[in-house]
């Protein structure tokens, strides 16, 4: 039988024939119906996830008319720090606006955490503002909650992370509420600073990375901003698929937090007033690419199909059936994105 | 988008599904997204209305330069005498019918409203 070329999750090449990748598929869906309780893709969806992938061409692309947008999650330090170019990051936006072809773009801090950006606000509102001047593109200012910059030795409250080990229950769960309103009234104070900045909106990305009170108080602040700033675009982005309980009885507006799948997370994003969500779904590295981008494409159908804002699929190195390497195969990002758009539906990536 | 190298996603998204920011009309959609909330379908009749084209010239790179030259909206590789920054956005937030951020504190701090 006729062997295919793909990958594994990590990038690796594989060869796979008919009967291996269709296996692979069924496999994917099923471990996505059975996690988050939704709906399988139809036969003709999976038979359509076979054709895309076992295509003979590199880079795959979706019909014409079907083109999508970008927005980002990197800071616009891609270019600068992580591929190590002597750029400051307001140049690099341009470069992603005028050679990239980016759709938006948010400008970060290194560091991007909200918290080590509030000392440092007022030099991060200049570089907004002479971004502001120079570009076309919307541009939002991104960094994550990341609540575990307020635990000690770093940060003023109590170690979850430590208090939990030692059976400190009540301790750990005091501990993250009260870091729920300390990220809070930083990620508040900084969206006021690049509100008067001009920028066109905050990004809130890799929400849940410290579980179910990073999740909180993300979504507690993007309330409290829209509330005193209407007019600001919100876009939310998750740090995984399924919002850990580090804490466990958190809820937002009667809905817990812990155990929420993409299509239950974007439900929420939208009480608080999210414009523009961001779901996320881990690639397994250990698994082949076609499972992981069936798993992929049914989990982010089931999301877009709750949802009544855009959804930005997060399909970047490790998440969205992207495989996990720091330069992600040109074959497999063309097919992921061609996929979660055109099955999943996705408004953008 | 996400994360990994230029090369590997901004460039192989913008290509294989982008609809190429300011080379079309990627960046006025994104903003009815932002915006409005609009999702992808809605926000493309929007534009394309607003622009007096079909939804599928949003993303044609030749149509959509020649309008936004006429327009004045921005663009990549522009003449001298092209409306730029924050003079495109102006434009745009009128076109769209929109309030754009950058463009109200301009107007502010030029004395202009």
């Amino acid at each position: 039988m006729e062997k295919h070329f793909t990958r594994m999750g990590d990038g690796s090449p594989l060869y796979l024939d008919r009967k291996e990748i269709c296996s692979e598929l069924a496999e994917g869906v099923s471990d996505a119906v059975r996690r988050g309780k939704i709906p399988p893709l139809s036969t003709e969806e999976v038979d359509y996830l076979f054709e895309i992938i076992t295509s003979p061409v590199n880079v795959t692309s979706v019909a014409r008319g079907s083109e999508t947008v970008t927005s980002s999650d990197s800071g616009a330090f891609k270019i600068s720090y992580q591929a190590n170019i002597s750029m400051d990051r307001a140049t690099a936006i341009q470069v992603h606006e005028k050679v990239l072809g980016a759709d938006s773009l948010d400008l970060g801090n290194i560091d991007y955490s909200y918290k080590a950006v509030k000392a440092i606000l007022h030099d991060e509102a200049k570089v907004m503002e002479n971004v502001q001047l120079n570009t076309v593109m919307p541009v939002l200012y991104g960094a994550m909650p990341n609540l575990g910059l307020y635990t000690r030795p770093d940060g003023p409250v109590e170690n979850w992370s430590e208090l939990l080990p030692r059976g400190k229950i009540a301790e750990a769960r005091a501990a993250q509420e009260e870091a729920v309103e300390l990220a809070v009234k930083d990620m508040s104070y900084i969206a006021g600073g690049m509100y008067e900045a001009g920028a066109d909106g905050m990004n809130f990305d890799t929400c849940g990375a410290s579980g179910d009170a990073d999740v909180l108080a993300a979504l507690k602040a993007i309330e409290a901003i829209k509330q005193k700033y209407p007019g600001l675009g919100i876009e939310m982005g998750m740090s995984g698929e399924f919002i850990l309980g580090m804490h466990g009885r958190l809820e937002y507006m009667g809905t817990r937090l812990a155990g929420l799948y993409p299509h239950q997370q974007v439900t929420v994003a939208e009480k608080a007033g999210v414009s523009i969500f961001g779901p996320v779904v881990n690639t397994n590295s250990n698994k082949s690419f076609p499972w992981n981008l069936a798993r992929a494409v049914t989990f982010i159908r089931a999301c877009t199909e709750a949802a009544r804002i855009p959804v930005h699929v997060n399909v970047g190195m490790g998440v969205g059936a992207t495989p996990m390497t720091p330069v992600p195969p040109a074959d497999a990002v063309s097919r992921a994105s061609k996929a979660l758009i055109e099955i999943g539906k996705a408004d953008g990536l | 988008m996400g994360s990994g190298d230029p090369f590997g996603n901004e460039a192989v998204q913008e290509v294989a599904v982008g609809m190429g920011g300011i080379r079309t009309a990627g960046d006025l959609v994104l903003r009815m997204q932002l915006s409005r909330g609009m999702k992808i379908n809605e926000a493309k009749a929007y534009v394309a209305e607003k622009l007096g084209v079909s939804v599928r010239a949003l993303s044609d790179c030749t149509v959509m330069r020649e309008i936004r030259q006429d327009l004045d909206l921005g663009y990549p590789m522009p003449e001298a005498g092209a409306a730029k920054g924050i003079e495109a956005k102006i434009r745009i937030a009128d076109l769209l019918g929109i309030r754009i951020n950058s463009v109200e504190r301009f107007k502010s701090k030029t004395a202009l409203q």
